[in-house]
């Protein structure tokens, strides 16, 4: 019978919920990695026990954690089996953790700045890890991306990590700046169909395609609209929230931005706007049904200087048409009194036939639908601030 | 002839905040054996040699210095902006005082 394990990142720790088909009943384990924020924790496609969560503050830094038992248990992938000291050329045994921008003549990029907020400039520095990866078909091949933006790649189950330099080498990055979160390199999406094509965004630089395996990248934010960029025609500045993808169709894009819902049907080459009759447009987080491409969801949030529901009333927004005529959900969501926010990473669905939906607040509640959206039920209440949220389906 | 003249190695103790304490999975008191000179550069080598799960976590792995939030104390002395290659105060290379590494208080 098939189960169901949801991966929940908070502001205090990591959280696995487990239920079965059924969705009501869940069992909550956790916290993993008490009082560390737990940016995002994924599972491998290719082996659903191999979990990987990028767990960090800013005291410490940055660690890569790994289970290979679906998160009963975790380790450093540098520790497995290791032997601590030191080797003879200096280095240390087991240790891992390591992510080093690639500066080499020959597969990287000059380290530059990058503007702050006020246009000033400011040296590219790694801070954390915001979102992890798990390649389709290798459970040690995982790409995580980073803060100060940029796209690493580890092939040997997050022992060691390697710079996509190209993307960090575009050429726009001198003029890439913070969004309110970081410089952060958020979504990742890997076209099933063809490996050497990624998609990736960036707050807030936007949207960024390669069709080469990472070697050389392209700006893919025409038809984006930002009013405060000056220049209609600016290659990079918008603020991608987050991108989602249906794998049946990875040249159809849908786009969560700071204001807009957007929808590409060429890879990101044109955008257009599928907003409609949303009650508001900003939001952070969306995604897409398992198994119908033109099912969307959003969760409308009242405006960039007001991040929680219009009215106090917690809607998840369905669309059936790719994009435009919105439809609410609320049955089961609170509907007053509800200031919390849904970040960018914090929704997921499963790959039952009723296809389950799932999102996380920053008031620490996680809601499930079971029903592609019809209806909704708490599944966590006391969370800590909810960063992320994923899906395993285990058949 | 005269035998080498042997160096004993001294043991320092090093303590470590809650975090890191889970993260390595440690006590909160860490002893190292160190043979001098005992310096703030090769307690933290060693102490990371023993736990490499705290590699990165003290000294930054990019810059190679202490990484901004945390403090060091010894002896009543914030040893934090000190040479991380000058010897440490004999209280630390003897044990008699505690290698303090603490984080700042700061942000919740």
């Amino acid at each position: 019978m098939s189960k169901i394990r949801v991966l929940a990142g908070t502001r205090k720790g990591a959280f696995i919920l487990s239920s079965d088909a059924a969705r009501r009943q869940w069992q909550i384990d956790g916290p993993y990695f008490g009082g560390w924020e737990i940016y995002h924790v994924a599972g491998s496609p290719a082996d659903p026990d191999r979990l990987y969560a990028s767990q960090s503050n800013a005291w410490f830094g940055q660690i890569i954690q790994r289970s290979d038992d679906g998160g009963r248990s975790w380790q450093q992938p540098g520790n497995k089996g290791v032997e601590p000291g030191i080797n003879p050329d200096g280095s240390l045994r087991g240790s891992s953790n390591k992510f080093l921008y690639d500066t080499s003549p020959e597969t990287g990029a000059e380290l530059t700045t990058h503007q702050w907020y006020d246009g000033s400039l400011k040296p590219w520095e790694f801070k954390r890890v915001w979102h992890l990866k798990p390649a389709p078909h290798d459970p040690d091949t995982v790409y995580a991306g980073v803060e100060d933006a940029a796209l690493f790649r580890s092939t040997d189950g997050g022992l060691s990590w390697q710079e996509l330099a190209g993307l960090r080498g575009h050429g726009s990055g001198p003029l890439w700046q913070p969004g309110a979160g970081g410089m952060c390199l958020h979504t990742i999406l890997l076209d099933p169909d063809n490996p050497q094509r990624i998609f990736i965004a960036i707050s807030a630089a936007g949207a960024f395609r390669t069709d080469d395996g990472g070697k050389s990248w392209k700006a893919i934010n025409k038809g984006l609209h930002s009013d405060y960029i000056p220049d209609p025609d600016a290659e990079t500045g918008h603020c991608v929230h987050k991108l989602a993808m249906h794998p049946s169709r990875p040249g159809v894009l849908y786009m969560q931005k700071h204001w807009d819902v957007m929808r590409s049907d060429n890879a990101g080459d044109l955008w257009h706007e599928v907003s409609d009759n949303l009650p508001t447009d900003f939001g952070f987080a969306i995604d897409v049904h398992a198994h119908d491409p033109d099912i969307v969801y959003v969760v409308p949030i009242k405006s960039d200087m007001e991040h929680y529901p219009p009215d106090g009333k917690l809607r998840v927004y369905r669309s059936r048409s790719g994009g435009g005529g919105w439809e609410e959900l609320s049955r089961g969501l609170p509907a007053k009194n509800c200031y919390v926010n849904v970040l960018r990473d914090a929704m997921a669905v499963d790959s039952l036939d009723d296809c389950g939906i799932y999102f996380g607040t920053t008031g620490g509640q996680i809601y499930c639908s079971a029903d592609a959206g019809d209806n909704w039920q708490a599944i966590a209440e006391h969370l800590p601030p909810v960063l992320s949220v994923e899906v395993q389906t285990l058949r | 002839m005269k035998p080498a003249q042997q160096i004993s190695p001294q043991t320092v103790r090093v303590i470590l905040p809650f975090q890191l304490q889970t993260l390595a999975r440690c006590p909160a008191e860490v002893p190292l054996e160190l043979t001098p000179p005992v310096t703030q550069r090769r307690l933290l080598r060693a102490l990371e040699a023993r736990y490499p799960e705290l590699s990165g976590a003290i000294v930054d792995h990019a810059t190679g210095k202490r990484r901004p939030l945390l403090r060091f104390f010894a002896g009543k002395q914030d040893l934090s902006h000190h040479d991380p290659d000058a010897p440490l105060p004999e209280g630390v290379a003897t044990g008699r005082d505690e290698f303090i590494i603490l984080g700042a208080i700061a942000g919740g």
